[in-house]
């Protein structure tokens, strides 16, 4: 034969394409139908739910960074959020700011006394039209259906930060080393993320599913309202209603659901 | 040297490389992994789901858990028996099975499988004093 | 047709050794990032994208400046780039080898990377990216690989190719396009946010990939007995020239938008590069050195009394290549991030084992360009004798 090489090249391919025919059909084939009765998921009893979890900060009620480290604490200690002293690494998921830096579109050269000496809480919006979903390249980063919360999956995380690149809100966190030896005192009862993965605020969704308010909106002594923005009857709505209230870059149409009353 | 001596010779150091764990554990087998219980397992007599499943499918059900929790927001899992669960790892599984290294371990180093799981969802043990 | 890389001088194997030892200290750098994770990068969480994704987007233009010599040739019949097309495919093939290595050293999970598959998501730029990134690599290596292999054998490509071949002329500037889209349509940062995002990098697309093909076709001259031929480096010169001209144009543009308007958002991230923002200031001296590199390049590429003398012409591009990765790798990547959403600064700097990576990453480009190359010149120089 004068072309016997390529005749076996040809006669390999085939096989292999061959031996590949039984595993396909095996994944298409029909799973066999158990014995026992299904299993079944729900949510528990206590959860809480809402169409889009939303939160209005009561900034009046701060006078100074002081006041906000509680809520920070509590946020950052149940979360088991890393305290890193390389300040490129830092981790954080909710703090406290200026006016010019939470607000840099609104910055002005004369401001309210007061105004200007308040500490500004700022953390992830959760927005209804999130940029960071959009970004994300595997779904790590979505929109919850149930209930309007931004969640990251850390499983699928591939920490590629363009959600970060994305957010313009500066929102989110990346792990540039195992975080583990920078945690203080470990809550068992949530997990700590590993190095390579992106966080950041996740609106207490395990509290929420035990009947519970976000840890910060607990330790803020009633500064900050959380509830369902398309709940008429809400708290939120509420203070909505009676109070003027601004959010963050609210030009760029991302609708953040965290409102701040001035 | 000709090719054919080569090749031979070749074939031969081939065969020894790739068959190593066979004449080097022979008549030796590994024995069988046995997974030890704590008493708070020992006393709730039945998993989430028989041993059989668990055996198996741990890692599947693990992953429906996480996909239940994360994406869809609902934490409890009813088995067919009609036990309630809460769906973590951390909180459900380990609680029973806090011997990691007894339970856990065993079948995991006999087959070697390496899961990231332990970098998240176990006590900290680099924990900043 | 590969046996023609592993044949050659003893300048080839050095060359070869050479690039293979920072290949692999790049090598053993990244098991150090592997282990330690992305902290030993000089990045922040402010600035999350650094030198690895600059080195990447750069790379994709040069990948597309490829298509310079495969338009003309086959949609325009200039009979004169035949001789020259399988080296801006083997260019476009170790650039998008290079791009997705660079994009894989970036990433925080690696061995994740096939979620991007198992999990497609059409809103996003960067599963896009993924797919025309790899397209065009298959692309390239297909079509160069038959028409090479055609020619060796003295007889005429197969038919099929001309199809992938027309395909492939859009693809290039879907690849850079998509590239630029990552960035352009990201709400928050201000400096990425314009139309003109995309035109800009194809522009210094067009004159950074040519102007490193010019660079190749004269060492292959002085290597080896093939000669890309006057005529087809005087072409890709011309279309340089153009090129660059277009990109400074347009980055004037931004700059009168920026400025004539006086908006901040806009302002700051120009004024941060070039002058300098509230006392930081690292990237003003390489901003300018970019600007006076560009400006050279033009005055070289555009005057043909330079243009023509062919020693010159070496230095115009070794002159335009370098500006061009200072503006569109550097400049734009750092630019965008600084100042942050909230108005704050941390300045970023590549560090060490960072840059050593990179390095690591560019020699295996190099590696397989310098292979590739090998195996075309090779069978040229048979075909002539």
């Amino acid at each position: 034969m004068d072309s016997s090489r390529r005749r076996i090249l040809q006669l390999l391919g085939v096989s292999a394409l061959a031996l590949t025919t039984k595993p396909v059909f095996n994944a298409f084939a029909k799973e066999e139908v158990a014995a026992e009765a299904e299993a079944v998921i729900k949510a528990g009893a206590k959860s809480l739910k809402a169409k889009q979890w939303a939160m209005v900060i009561d900034t009046r009620k701060f006078e100074s960074e002081a006041d906000l480290e509680p809520l920070v604490e509590a946020c950052h200690k149940i979360h088991n959020v890393p305290r890193l002293q390389n300040k490129r690494h830092e981790i954080k998921w909710i703090w406290g700011t200026h006016y010019h830096n939470a607000f840099p579109g609104k910055a002005a050269q004369f401001l309210a006394e007061s105004v200007e000496k308040r500490p500004f809480l700022v953390l992830c919006n959760h927005c209804e039209n999130p940029p960071c979903v959009r970004a994300c390249p595997t779904k790590a980063t979505f929109k919850r259906e149930s209930d309007g919360i931004v969640f990251m999956d850390f499983h699928r995380c591939i920490g590629c930060r363009f959600c970060m690149a994305a957010c313009p809100f500066g929102a989110r966190s990346f792990n540039y080393r195992d975080p583990r030896p920078f945690i203080a005192e470990t809550n068992k009862e949530f997990p700590t993320r590993m190095k390579g993965v992106v966080e950041k605020c996740n609106f207490c969704a395990e509290r929420l599913a035990l009947g519970q308010l976000p840890a910060c909106v607990e330790a803020s002594k009633g500064a900050l309202a959380f509830g369902d923005l398309y709940n008429p009857a809400s708290q939120v709505r509420e203070l909505i209603k009676t109070n003027y209230t601004i959010r963050r870059k609210q030009t760029l149409g991302t609708e953040p659901s965290v409102y701040y009353i001035v | 040297m000709n090719n054919k001596t080569l090749i031979i010779t070749g074939l031969v150091i081939f065969l020894i490389i790739v068959l190593f764990p066979f004449w080097y554990m022979r008549g030796k087998a590994a024995p069988a992994p046995q997974p030890v219980l704590t008493p708070m397992a020992k006393a709730a007599k039945a998993c989430v789901r028989s041993t059989e499943y668990m055996k198996s499918e741990h890692m599947q059900l693990l992953d429906v858990w996480r996909d239940s929790v994360v994406r869809e927001g609902n934490r409890i899992y009813v088995n067919p028996q009609g036990k309630e669960f809460n769906m973590s790892l951390s909180n459900t599984c380990l609680d029973c099975h806090s011997n990691k290294a007894e339970f856990c371990d065993r079948c995991h180093d006999y087959a070697s499988v390496r899961p990231y799981c332990w970098s998240c969802h176990i006590e900290n043990p680099k924990e900043k004093t | 047709m590969l046996e023609l890389a592993i044949k050659g001088g003893k300048k080839y194997y050095g060359w070869m050794t050479f690039l293979m030892v920072i290949i692999g200290i790049g090598f053993l750098l990244y098991l150090k990032q592997l282990d330690f994770g992305l902290g030993i990068t000089g990045l922040s969480r402010d600035v999350s994208w650094g030198f690895y994704i600059a080195n990447f987007t750069f790379l994709v233009g040069v990948a597309a400046g490829g298509v310079m010599v495969v338009l003309p040739y086959y949609l325009h019949d200039y009979k004169a780039f035949g001789k020259v097309t399988i080296l801006g495919e083997f260019l476009a093939i170790a650039s998008v080898i290079m791009c997705v290595t660079f994009i894989l050293v970036d990433l925080g999970q690696p061995m994740r990377v096939l979620n991007v598959f198992l999990y497609p998501t059409p809103t996003s730029v960067l599963f896009w990216d993924t797919v025309v990134l790899n397209g065009y690599l298959f692309l390239n290596i297909i079509i160069g690989w038959n028409v090479l292999e055609a020619e060796r054998n003295g007889v005429h490509y197969q038919k099929w190719l001309k199809p992938l071949i027309y395909i492939s002329i859009p693809w290039a500037v879907s690849i850079h396009t998509v590239t630029a889209y990552l960035y352009c349509g990201l709400p928050g940062r201000g400096f990425w946010m314009t139309a003109i995002l995309a035109p800009r990098f194809l522009s210094s697309a067009f004159a950074a990939g040519p102007a490193l093909l010019i660079l190749c076709c004269l060492i292959i001259r002085r290597v080896s007995s093939f000669d890309p031929g006057r005529e087809q480096i005087q072409s890709l010169a011309k279309i340089v020239a153009y090129a660059i001209c277009v990109n400074v144009f347009f980055f004037l543009c931004e700059v009168f938008v920026a400025f004539y308007s006086q908006i901040p958002e806009h302002m700051d991230h120009l004024k941060y590069l070039f002058v300098g923002l509230h006392g930081h200031g690292a990237y003003v001296p390489w901003m300018w050195t970019s600007m006076i590199l560009m400006l050279i390049g033009i005055i070289l590429t555009v005057n043909p009394i330079t243009r023509e003398n062919e020693g010159v012409l070496a230095v115009a591009c070794v002159v335009i290549f370098l500006g061009t990765w200072i503006d569109k790798g550097l400049g734009m990547i750092a630019g965008g991030f600084t100042p942050s959403p909230l108005h704050e600064i941390n300045e970023y700097i590549p560090s060490l084992p960072e840059i050593g990576i990179a390095l690591g990453v560019w020699a295996m480009g190099f590696l397989v360009m310098t292979a590739l190359f090998k195996i075309a010149v090779s069978v040229k120089e048979e075909i002539r004798a």
